[in-house]
């Protein structure tokens, strides 16, 4: 028997289309929708998690907390000019006092704007290949004094869960294949069944278990493929629509969420995926099945 | 002349039950025309599967082609099976295709190219007097037609063995008669036939046609035909 991808192809007439229900295919386009939403989840996060370690690795804000003025600010001054020579340090920027009596307003009042408050003085540095080790040093022999705070520290609750959904994700797209190869195997054990007269009437005449599966697991495969596709755009779609609202939201977090071109290919990629498994899946039920038989 | 099929002291039991075949033994010659009778639970069906290769016998050895066939390998099986024409009493057609397809379907299974399909299959419905009826689908042929349909199904590759299950057992005694003719006409072109029938009104109409008589799942010889020792060619 020649296998072709013609509808009109006698091979194709051999099994009964006519019979065939379109559940499957719609099983397979809720499977794919779901993979390919997890799959997004999954992508995003390793992305947001990679931009996270990036952006706050080597990040972090030195605050002299020094009652008297000049002291703080020679120190501040001296940390400006002895920072920016150290290795592998990108930035260094004192926070605008301004801007820290107005983050202080809510809790301090207007009392915050008095001079005569001593107000902590705070400097955002940022390093390339992560080396505060080297900053915190140069900081502490300038300002022993000096509360040195690293953004991968205090986010890293924030980092954990990222990675914990990550992986969820991964679980989520391996359980639901397994789903498929499940719902495969079911399916071609039934097929198998309702086409029991047709498959011993081609034994009979000398078809081998190969070219029987070959039937089984292109139909198997076409159902996937089809209802993986209407999944895929789907899915595609939604994520497409809230990576849009995520944009309006305007955090920088969440944009590190956004898929790729890559993760969008990716993506694309889910259905040929499993319609190669459904296709294993069905060759694999249908020889077994039709081993035992002689 | 050569044997074509070999039994030696065969038996075959389903399950646990008792052997529905005991000590068969016999061997058919190549090129000839045999009638299986019996009343029915005789064991004709039992032993017709074990010459197309549907069943392995429980024990002795079947000899088919000049190879033990209870030893052959599932993956040997199709080979053999291509070289076997099986014609069945409730036809066995696959419904949903046209008659010509149906006739075709031993060629595609033999990955024969459609191009070199058609002219055979055209052959092969002009010969069972189909010719108009090749794009019908069986369940709107009569049985007459849809066996005639069965029997070019079987023939068509050109089997070195045909075996045939009851074959005239849903059709009327005029279209019993043509449908012999044909077994009879494909004999002649060196066919080996074997019809499993009880009709004993057919017997009489091939006059060379050797005769097996199956009681019990026991084989009788009343034409003394079969009587050469299942080793030696007859």
């Amino acid at each position: 028997m020649k296998l072709s991808l013609n509808p009109n192809a006698p091979d194709r007439r051999l099994l009964d289309e006519s019979r065939r229900t379109r559940a499957m295919t719609w099983i397979m386009a809720i499977m794919v929708f779901l993979t390919v939403l997890a799959g997004a989840l999954g992508l995003g996060m390793f992305a947001a998690t990679a931009q996270l370690d990036r952006q706050l690795a080597g990040r972090l804000t030195i605050q002299i907390v020094e009652p008297d003025a000049a002291v703080r600010d020679s120190q501040v001054k001296a940390l400006r000019t002895a920072l920016p020579r150290v290795a592998g340090v990108t930035r260094v920027a004192e926070v605008d006092r301004e801007r820290l009596a107005e983050l202080l307003k809510p809790w301090l009042g207007d009392t915050g704007l008095d001079p005569d408050l001593p107000m902590p003085a705070m400097i955002d540095v940022e390093t390339r290949g992560g080396n505060g080790a080297v900053v915190e040093q140069t900081a502490r022999a300038i300002a022993p004094g000096a509360r040195i705070d690293r953004h991968a520290q205090w986010l890293s609750p924030v980092r954990g869960f990222m990675t914990t959904m990550s992986w969820l994700a991964v679980g989520l797209m391996l359980l639901i294949a397994s789903a498929t190869a499940a719902v495969v195997l079911l399916a071609a054990r039934s097929g198998l069944d309702t086409h029991r007269d047709t498959i011993d009437v081609l034994h009979m005449l000398g078809s081998t278990d190969v070219q029987i599966a070959r039937l089984f697991q292109r139909r198997i495969a076409f159902d996937t493929l089809l209802g993986g596709l209407l999944g895929t755009v789907a899915a595609l779609g939604l994520v497409w629509f809230l990576q849009s609202r995520m944009a309006l939201v305007g955090s920088e977090m969440l944009s590190g969420v956004a898929l790729q071109q890559r993760d969008w290919f990716l993506l694309l990629l889910v259905p040929l995926g499993f319609a190669l498994l459904a296709t294993f899946a069905a060759r694999r039920t249908v020889l077994r099945a039709l081993g035992r038989t002689l | 002349m050569a044997s074509i099929v070999q039994f030696e002291n065969v038996g075959l039991r389903y399950g646990s039950g008792d052997e529905t075949l005991s000590d068969i033994s016999f061997s058919l010659n190549t090129g000839a025309f045999y009638f299986l009778t019996g009343p029915s639970g005789a064991g004709k069906t039992s032993l017709l599967k074990l010459l197309y290769l549907a069943q392995r016998a429980t024990r002795g050895t079947v000899r088919i082609f000049g190879e033990d066939a209870g030893a052959l390998p599932r993956t040997r099986l199709p080979g053999f099976r291509r070289r076997i024409g099986v014609v069945f009493q409730d036809f066995r057609l696959v419904p949903h295709l046209s008659a010509y397809d149906n006739i075709a379907l031993p060629l595609r299974v033999a990955g024969v190219s459609e191009s070199d399909i058609e002219a055979p299959v055209r052959e092969m419905l002009a010969w069972v007097g189909l010719t108009d009826r090749g794009r019908a689908k069986p369940p709107t042929l009569s049985g007459g037609e849809q066996q005639r349909i069965a029997i070019a199904r079987a023939v068509i590759g050109r089997p070195e063995l045909l075996v045939a299950d009851e074959p005239t057992g849903n059709v009327d005694p005029d279209m019993a008669e043509r449908l012999l003719h044909l077994f009879d006409s494909l004999n002649r072109l060196g066919t080996t036939v074997v019809v499993a029938t009880h009709d004993f009104h057919l017997l009489n109409r091939i006059p060379n046609a050797h005769m097996m008589r199956l009681e019990k799942g026991r084989l009788n010889d009343p034409t003394g035909a079969l009587r050469n020792p299942p080793r030696g060619a007859a």
